[in-house]
């Protein structure tokens, strides 16, 4: 006959609750292995996806000569430097173009505490969509006029800031706040945007002519230097624009534009597909993410390590109590079965712990790269390592538990109950 | 009367540091009939744990018989010994050989577990009837030393053995607890039928048992080894 489980449960409840912290510690350890390893794939794979995916409303972006990378960087995610300036004949020209269903020009340059100035046209608000199928709503006021000064305010910034309608702000030149310097020019907010969950929630949007005529502004679109005269409108010989978002008509327009753009081209660098060119970055970033998995593998490693140490290390002190459990007649099969039940149990508890590790990891790497970049992660979305983790933890666990069980195995009972006389 | 307990031929030996076989058990016949309670006289050495051993199965025997209630402990591997034991035999200790980290209804279930299966109602009934009703709930440190040996009792009859073995069951107890600890060994056995196998050294505790056989007359290893002594 063989014992009942609830029997055996009982012997594992009070083993574990005799050696409490050690146990806690143990569970610990495995709930910090199982949500870093959960955490490092789930974040890898969503980045990617949040990144490469269709989120930003455009299929390429046009701009100076040079690196696609940098311009899709500057352009779609408000981050690193722009690469320079084209001429605005360029932006008419692709905008003429029957490849081409929609082009947005960007002048970027100047910020407000940390926040980037994007000079467009309307156009960007109404013709837009995010990723979200709807149109880049309004939380509050009005799309910027043309000629005004007057700003749109994206809903991080409004927030952080503390910006609402009607207030003003002097931009500065330059995109680091500190070395910034403060144009004498003001905008007053007419709009403060709806969170998009998308780069756009982190820049200040103006009408283009109001960069064109930011004080201290120079305009070479044409070579020479210009600048804006106050009440005279600028001749498009000197407008020039850092880039120009496009939405393409078909995918072949983005091939045949690209080799004529990239391939004959001096003047301008078209970045297309968007989605690629974020994915040769994580590409080239891809080392990293496999040192934090060998990271979470080490860790894992060590969880399995101290499951395996923490009962080995009771095993001397308890080789009295297996014997007395074989002279109660449990078989040998059932001691060593409650010391594997003890692993497992040590594990599954620090698996369901990882759990909350992992959401915890999560929210905080959605908090940074949110903060960092306006992208958002999806912490809650399914991702494979968040069953292939807990499964291959506990089978890791159960495994550290054969040593110490077969240590208990081995235990002799006579020698171990007793003095013999 | 049907035998509870036959042993033909018995033998075990361990082998010495110094590589040498040494004989400690080798009892040509012995036998307990059914809920027949017999004393062993036994001193330090004369192999009394290790005959006691090998009747629980917990020792694998080298030769020879034993049979319980017609089942030969010596023929079976040591999971068949570990069912037999489970199922039929009790064991009393000297050092009581509680589990520390369970309650004393939990190591009376425990006596159970490994055979016919845990009962709640049986276990509180024999921790009553040992005069521990209000004791169920406590850890063997809570409890003192002669309640310790109570619980001991209990869980060695909590599975209906059909032969219960103690060995210096009195051994860690003053001579009052002593007293009462044989007392309530013996009454429990006659009511719930099980046979007594007690070894002692003990003249008081011998003292009574109808039926004292002196181990050294029984197992031939002792008379040999005190042969070998007293040669050497």
């Amino acid at each position: 006959m063989t014992a009942r489980a609830p029997g055996l449960l009982l012997l594992v409840r009070r083993s574990l609750r005799q050696h409490l912290l050690s146990t806690i510690v143990t569970a610990v350890s495995v709930a910090l292995a199982t949500g870093l390893t959960m955490a490092v794939f789930a974040i890898r794979d969503q980045a990617y996806v949040a990144f490469t995916g269709g989120r930003t409303g455009f299929d390429a972006v046009l701009g100076a000569r040079g690196s696609q990378l940098q311009l899709v960087l500057n352009a779609v995610f408000h981050l690193e430097t722009s690469p320079g300036n084209v001429p605005w004949s360029l932006y008419e020209a692709i905008k003429a173009d029957p490849g081409v269903a929609l082009a947005i020009p960007y002048a970027v340059g100047d910020s407000y505490e940390g926040y980037r100035i994007v000079g467009t046209t309307p156009e960007r608000f109404s013709a837009v969509e995010s990723a979200t199928g709807r149109g880049l709503a309004m939380e509050a006021g009005r799309v910027f006029t043309p000629e005004a000064d007057e700003a749109v305010v994206g809903s991080v910034v409004a927030r952080r800031l503390g910006l609402r309608v009607g207030d003003e702000f002097a931009p500065a030149h330059g995109l680091v706040a500190e070395a910034s310097a403060p144009h004498d020019d003001h905008c007053r907010v007419v709009g403060i945007m709806a969170p998009t969950n998308s780069p756009s929630d982190r820049v200040i949007w103006i009408p283009i002519d109001g960069v064109f005529r930011m004080s201290g502004h120079v305009l070479r679109g044409t070579g020479r230097p210009y600048r804006a005269v106050e009440g005279e409108p600028i001749p498009d010989e000197h407008r020039e624009v850092s880039a120009v978002m496009l939405t393409l008509a078909d995918p072949q327009a983005g091939f045949f534009l690209s080799q004529r753009i990239n391939g004959q081209g001096k003047v301008a660098t078209l970045a297309w597909p968007i989605g690629r060119v974020v994915a040769e970055l994580f590409d080239r970033i891809g080392w990293i993410t496999q040192v934090l998995a060998l990271v979470a593998y080490l860790v894992v490693a060590v969880a399995a390590g101290s499951v395996l140490a923490s009962i080995y290390n009771t095993m001397n002190e308890r080789r009295r109590e297996f014997a007395i459990l074989r002279a109660l007649g449990a078989r040998r099969a059932v001691v060593s079965l409650v010391i594997v039940l003890e692993a497992a149990t040590i594990t599954a508890l620090g698996v369901i712990g990882g759990g909350v590790v992992y959401l915890g990891i999560l929210a905080v790497a959605r908090a940074v790269i949110r903060a960092q970049t306006g992208v958002v992660l999806d912490v809650l979305a399914w991702h494979p390592a968040l069953w292939m983790t807990p499964v291959a933890l506990l089978a890791l666990g159960a495994l550290a538990g054969l040593v110490p069980a077969w240590k208990a195995y081995r235990t002799d009972v006579a020698d171990h109950l007793s003095p013999t006389s | 009367m049907a035998l509870v307990l036959d042993i033909r031929d018995l033998r075990k030996a361990f082998r010495a540091p110094d590589g040498e076989t040494v004989s400690i058990v080798d009892v040509p016949a012995f036998s307990l009939e059914e809920a027949a309670h017999v004393a062993l006289r036994g001193s330090s050495g004369s192999g009394k744990t290790t005959l006691l051993h090998l009747i629980a199965g917990i020792l694998q025997a080298d030769g020879g018989q034993i049979r319980i209630d017609g089942h030969d402990m010596a023929a079976l591997p040591e999971a068949g010994r570990d069912a037999l034991r489970a199922g039929r035999v009790g064991y009393i200790f000297q050092t009581f050989n509680l589990l520390q980290a369970f309650t004393a209804l939990e190591n009376v279930l425990l006596g159970m577990m490994f055979g016919r299966g845990a009962d709640v109602a049986r276990a509180t009934a024999l921790l009553t009837r040992v005069g521990l009703g209000d004791r169920l709930h406590y850890r063997p440190r809570q409890l003192s030393v002669g309640q310790q040996q109570r619980v001991a009792v209990a869980r060695a009859l909590a599975h209906h053995p059909r032969i219960v073995l103690a060995d210096e069951p009195t051994g860690n107890l003053d001579l009052r607890h002593a007293r009462e600890a044989l007392g309530l060994i013996r009454d429990t056995c006659r009511e719930q039928g099980s046979a007594l196998l007690l070894v002692s050294h003990d003249e008081q505790v011998l003292a009574g048992f109808d039926t004292v056989v002196d181990l050294a007359s029984i197992n031939r290893a002792v008379a040999e080894a005190s042969t070998v002594e007293r040669t050497q």
